[in-house]
């Protein structure tokens, strides 16, 4: 066996050892400062949320007298009555509404942005730099630019008042975003696989169809994902297109119960809010995978 | 009858030709290797033999039909791709029958016809395997398979042996040529397009070899006349391993200068020389086409070892003649140290197998007892 000992003298090994202890305690400490500061950085964040479902078991005069989140008496009587609502439907009238707006929307956009996507990444044709770097401008351009002309085009179409304006864009793959990321996802898959189908007899839609799609699944998801969020979320395109109260989804519906309640019922109203996030809450920690995989294929070109 | 024509075929990107109106005939139950280095456009021809580049000039028959403007899936062709191209979401058994079934074949035939060719390329236990699952070698079979499942009239091979490791490769090799004799035996379908950058796989595996460079055709011959009656000094370059050496010379008389040394030409080799053969030339000899002999003799280059690789079976000398490098390659039972003076050594090329050309044109002059 040799010996592996470099140096017998003891003071050197003592103070290699102190050394060794002294980045031991470093390490902790510095971990534990990290952490600390992560933790109390994510319940600043966070306590709002945690506070809204705290408050929507409280009563509506416990809600105003303290910051606190946890009930003293709790009750479930804001989602009681908050699901009844103050108009003749119940919540759940609401939410089917934006069942019907976010269904077609999100189906339309994943059919129209990967055919979109497929031409742009796929096919050389006249005018394509052209119209991709359009395509990118719309990109650029606030929302509020277009809302004007937009409302005037779907007035003169018919079509105010009902779920059209809101999802016929999108099914026409009006979000250029989705298409964007697609484009960026489908440049980073080689080009092999659809020309091996090519030859095995798949005419171009075939080629999408059964190559193409499977591929793009990942990002698919995550567009759904993305546009199931946003449309959950959107107050200003319901608020502006739908007028009649049973047509509302549920986003304009929170908002009714401010407006028609002459005494807020607060409890209600959070109640209700903590339901409307629900659903966005619950698909989002799901798919948290296909996020990450959507967004950063996207953004970093493989 | 699958033959295969190219007549006058070109490729144009926009400006940039690639391909310089080529001509290739390639016979029923032939296999065509098409080889040369990168950017030699090889692959591009493959491609729009499949139907996956536009053609811009010239014509490809397979068969008795034109196929410029069908699409890939109509012209009676199957590819295996460099990097396999396998459907990743699809299992083994649907990769080789996806062809088929879009075609709406039946599905006893499409059973029956996945059975068969897994039974050919031993592939029969990864059928239920994704792509991922499978190694190199098993993926690469059932590239092959999904070719061999449609019955082509034509098979096109882009490069497939190049991402397999050397081992591999030489056994896959074998396995593909035996697949062609097998196909041709039973009387199938079995004309091949095959494209390589590698030399040795072009000389084991081909019927004919086609020689490309820079989108032109060299020369189009089986392996022992490529190799033995190159027709011009590029292909003499690429075909052989190692390379054969090619030194500028300048003839007067019979007399063959190579800087300040000469070798005289016997009358055998001087009945080969083409008439058209000027003074400026390049002459040209296989590393194994030298003979290592003593200060006596005469007819012999003189020059100095720089570099000896011993590589079991023989030795390779480089050795520097005026100036010019040469490889020499001699077997190591033959490998006689005394000869060599030092590092002087004598250098006598056996004139039956050397060849001269033309040093602008790089058109062998030296083949002319042919005609």
């Amino acid at each position: 066996m040799a010996d592996h000992v470099l140096s017998p003298n003891l003071a050197v090994d003592r103070e290699a050892d102190r050394i060794l202890k002294a980045q031991r305690r470093r390490q902790i400490v510095s971990a534990t400062f990290r952490y600390g500061v992560l933790t109390l950085v994510g319940l600043f964040m966070l306590y709002p949320l945690i506070w809204l479902v705290g408050a929507s078991f409280k009563t509506n005069s416990e809600i105003f007298a303290g910051a606190g989140f946890i009930p003293h008496e709790p009750t479930a009587s804001g989602y009681v009555n908050g699901w009844k609502t103050s108009t003749p439907y119940t919540f759940g009238h609401f939410f089917w509404n934006t069942f019907l707006i976010v269904m077609p929307k999100i189906i339309g956009t994943a059919i129209s942005c990967t055919a979109v996507a497929y031409g742009f990444a796929r096919f050389d044709f006249p005018g394509k730099k052209i119209l991709f770097a359009s395509l990118i401008a719309t990109l650029l351009l606030p929302n509020v630019v277009t809302r004007i002309p937009q409302y005037l085009l779907f007035r003169d179409l018919g079509w105010l008042d009902s779920y059209l304006p809101l999802w016929v864009p999108s099914a026409f793959a009006g979000d250029a975003f989705f298409v964007f990321m697609l484009v960026q996802f489908l440049r980073a898959i080689p080009r092999d696989m659809e020309e091996a189908a090519r030859v095995d007899g798949a005419n171009t839609w075939q080629v999408l169809l059964f190559i193409v799609v499977p591929l793009l699944t990942p990002a698919l998801i995550s567009v759904c994902l993305f546009q199931f969020m946003w449309t959950m979320n959107d107050f200003l395109g319901p608020l502006i297109y739908i007028s009649s109260v049973d047509k509302f989804p549920v986003s304009l519906a929170l908002k009714l119960s401010i407006d028609t309640t002459e005494a807020f019922e607060w409890n209600r109203i959070l109640a209700m809010s903590v339901l409307t996030i629900m659903p966005a809450l619950i698909v989002f920690f799901l798919a948290q995978k296909y996020f990450i995989e959507g967004i950063s294929a996207g953004g970093v070109k493989g | 009858m699958a033959r295969l024509q190219l007549r006058n075929l070109e490729k144009d990107y926009g400006g940039f030709k690639a391909v310089h109106g080529i001509n290739l005939d390639v016979a029923d139950g032939e296999f065509m290797v098409l080889v040369g280095p990168s950017g030699c456009a090889k692959s591009t021809t493959l491609r729009m033999i499949a139907g996956l580049e536009r053609v811009t000039g010239g014509e490809i028959r397979i068969g008795d039909s034109l196929v410029n403007d069908k699409a890939p899936g109509e012209r009676g062709i199957a590819m295996v791709f460099q990097n396999y191209a396998l459907y990743p979401h699809m299992k083994v058994r649907k990769n080789l029958s996806f062809g088929l079934r879009l075609k709406r074949r039946p599905a006893e035939e499409i059973e029956q016809a996945t059975r068969d060719v897994s039974n050919i390329l031993e592939i029969g236990d990864y059928l239920e395997r994704l792509p991922k699952q499978l190694s190199g070698g098993q993926a690469q079979r059932v590239a092959v398979g999904r070719a061999l499942i449609k019955k082509p009239q034509v098979f096109l091979f882009d490069e497939p042996l190049s991402n397999l490791d050397a081992k591999l490769r030489a056994s896959m090799r074998v396995r593909i040529t035996d697949l062609h004799k097998q196909l041709k035996a039973d009387g199938l379908q079995s004309t091949v397009v095959y494209v390589t950058h590698d030399q040795t796989e072009a000389m084991t595996m081909g019927d004919r070899i086609c020689v490309m460079k820079e989108g032109r055709i060299m020369q189009v011959a089986d392996p022992v006349t490529l190799y033995n009656r190159p027709a011009n000094a590029f292909v003499a370059g690429f075909i052989g391993s190692p390379e054969m050496n090619l030194v500028d010379a300048d003839l007067s008389g019979n007399q063959l200068a190579i800087g300040s040394q000469s070798l005289a030409l016997e009358p055998a080799m001087m009945n080969r020389l083409s008439p058209k053969a000027g003074a400026a030339l390049t002459f040209g000899v296989r590393p194994q086409h030298f003979a290592i002999v003593g200060s006596e003799a005469a007819n012999a280059l003189a020059g100095r070892v720089s570099h000896v690789e011993f590589m079991g079976h023989e030795v390779y000398l480089y050795v520097n003649v005026e100036g010019q490098q040469m490889i020499v390659v001699v077997s190591a039972a033959h490998y006689d140290r005394s000869k060599i003076n030092g590092d002087l050594v004598r250098l006598a090329p056996s004139q039956e197998t050397v060849h001269l050309f033309d040093r602008k044109t790089g058109e062998n002059v030296s083949l002319a007892d042919l005609h």
